[in-house]
């Protein structure tokens, strides 16, 4: 452990340092907030501190694919499911609403944590010193090399994934669209009927 | 197509030893971005309401001095003054972190636009540029996400029911374009084979036939034009704060301090978008020099025609919302989704072919045929069985 820190200059410690406190009091705030909004904002603040970890790491684009995708694209979507739904009251947290909970999910953490700990101990205390292992490391273009290696070593499981994110546009389609040949229910109508009608109109416009 | 300039990305200020000068040069470079953004957006408030009132003839701001010109200086020290006005039921701190949200990413994004070539100032070497970080252009997008909470949290913030309906639509919007704004901009990295802003300007250097407008086609140009309109709710996308509907949108329950900051924001993000539109497309601040050498051909004459370009998009953006009626939310939703998406898709895939070799182009062409018109089948197989079940309902 000393060795690492050794490695590792004053800057990489203070921005290591720094930035774990910003992880680490987002995420605290998402489990404590009453709030969902407020959670949501604070999972956005972890993902920040994640994103100046990448930057430290010298992995600008995954730092800002973060930015982009998890808090740009993900986070956004929560809040709207949250403020669509209406669930953006504070929770009466006291109530417990499956049996057994509190002590269960006390001891996970706790386990958790422990394997944590083992797993750092084992390998590497994170100290902020830039890593020199993976396909991306080392000096020279990110984005090169991200590409190279997901289009040679990764190629497989990168093709699978963008199966699967195909399969669950498709599936998502199919089960938001009512069929025809089942009754309609009276509010499925109200809110689908503006659509043909809108579509309608569209084709009655001169271009 | 194949032309590979010498790509040096990053500045040169910064690669050597970092010691105070270099650090006050930073500084310098910081507070005149700041400077010339603050302005730039004072001139531009009052260009666009001078424009606006001339093409609806109309007179416009005329009072503070010449031609009105400290018009808005004068609503900005207005708005100071103004009583800040917290509703009863908004959300304490979001509704006061909102407003900044809108405006930190604003101020950000300025810093990547590359406005001029390599300079020397007080014998260093430096860009004229803030900021040209390895990720380049993808800071924009990643602001501009950021953006999106400003928005958004006001809405929700401000417990009221026309702001909500504002920041859901802004949201839902913001993050549709964002798709066709990136892929539109993968297009331009694609050819030049660098994320940095300054490598985008010094592949394009030379004649207007290097610009990315024509290189690209053009198509990526209009698409990045009207995605980055929709990215900024200016008109005819800004459904966002249709006054005539949901009274002001998300700014609502804003007054004094707060809501010039989101005023600002929207300007400022104008001013660079327009700069970025510039950088990527119209080669930034490339222009002829007619062989003057110096300060005028390294300094001066680069600004002018970057600014000169600059101009055509600002006067653009005013005539848009002079001209072009408001969408409705549901055509907004179709643009974006089915125009948009599909087409610069389509045209990344060309670029790509091209890029890699120009026969390529031959199978490219049948191969975008054939995807168009599967394309129109489904889109017509939905008409149809839309129309199929009203006719049974």
């Amino acid at each position: 452990m000393i060795a690492v820190l050794a490695a590792a200059t004053k800057v990489d410690l203070a921005v290591f340092a720094v930035s774990a406190v910003i992880v680490m009091a987002g995420a605290f705030g998402v489990v404590f907030s009453r709030n969902p909004v407020h959670s949501a904002l604070m999972l956005v603040m972890t993902l920040f501190g994640v994103a100046v970890l990448f930057v430290a790491q010298e992995a600008h684009f995954l730092a800002v694919v973060q930015v982009i995708v998890y808090a740009g694209a993900i986070v956004v979507l929560f809040l709207f499911v949250i403020m669509l739904l209406g669930v953006d009251q504070e929770e009466n947290v006291a109530a417990e609403r499956l049996r057994g909970q509190r002590p269960a999910a006390m001891a996970l953490g706790g386990l958790m944590f422990f394997l944590v700990l083992l797993l750092a101990q084992a390998t590497n205390w994170a100290t902020g010193t830039p890593s020199a292992r993976g396909a991306a490391s080392g000096p020279g273009e990110n984005v090169e090399k991200l590409g190279r290696s997901i289009f040679t070593t990764f190629l497989l499981p990168f093709e699978v994934t963008a199966v699967l994110l195909v399969i669950a546009v498709v599936g998502a389609v199919v089960l938001v669209r009512r069929s025809p040949s089942l009754p309609e229910e009276g509010d499925a109508e109200d809110e689908a009927a503006p659509e043909p009608r809108g579509q309608r109109r569209d084709e009655e416009v001169p271009a | 197509m194949t032309i590979a300039p010498v790509l040096a990305g990053g500045d040169p200020l910064l690669t050597g030893k970092i010691d105070f000068a270099v650090v006050l040069i930073v500084l310098l470079k910081t507070f005149v971005t700041f400077a010339v953004l603050m302005v730039a957006v004072l001139f531009m408030v009052w260009f666009e309401r001078k424009v606006i009132s001339d093409m609806q003839n109309r007179i416009g701001p005329n009072r503070a001095g010449p031609w009105g010109i400290l018009q808005s200086l004068a609503d900005g020290i207005k708005l100071f003054f103004k009583e800040d006005l917290l509703p009863e039921k908004a959300d304490r701190r979001v509704f006061r972190l909102a407003p900044y949200l809108s405006a930190v990413p604003a101020f950000l994004s300025f810093a990547i636009v590359p406005i001029g070539g390599v300079v020397s100032i007080f014998g260093r070497e430096t860009r004229l540029q803030l900021a040209d970080p390895p990720v380049g252009i993808l800071f924009l997008l990643a602001m501009s996400s950021v953006a999106v909470y400003g928005v958004m949290l006001a809405g929700w913030a401000s417990g009221s029911k026309y702001p909500l309906l504002g920041s859901v639509r802004a949201s839902a919007q913001m993050v549709s374009y964002e798709a066709a704004l990136g892929i539109t901009v993968a297009t331009v990295v694609l050819l030049t084979g660098s994320l940095y802003t300054s490598d985008i300007v010094a592949s394009q250097t030379g004649s207007i036939f290097n610009w990315n407008i024509v290189r690209l086609g053009g198509l990526p140009f209009l698409l990045f034009v009207v995605a980055a309109t929709a990215e900024l709710n200016r008109p005819p996308f800004d459904l966002v704060e249709a006054e005539q509907e949901l009274v002001g949108g998300f700014h609502t329950e804003y007054s004094s301090i707060r809501f010039a900051l989101f005023f600002l924001a929207e300007f400022m993000n104008t001013v660079t978008m327009s700069a970025i539109i510039v950088a990527l497309f119209l080669g930034g601040s490339d222009g002829p020099t007619f062989g003057v050498g110096g300060v005028v051909g390294t300094w001066l004459l680069p600004l002018f025609w970057f600014v000169a370009k600059l101009f055509i998009f600002l006067f653009t953006y005013v005539w848009f919302r002079a001209t072009l009626p408001r969408l409705r939310y549901d055509q907004l939703m179709d643009l974006g989704w089915k125009v948009l998406i599909p087409v610069s898709l389509a045209w990344l895939l060309v670029i790509a072919a091209i890029t890699l070799e120009r026969r390529y182009l031959v199978a490219a062409f049948p191969a975008m045929l054939v995807g168009a018109a599967m394309l129109y089948r489904s889109l017509a197989l939905g008409k149809d069985a839309v129309r199929h079940e009203d006719l049974h309902a």
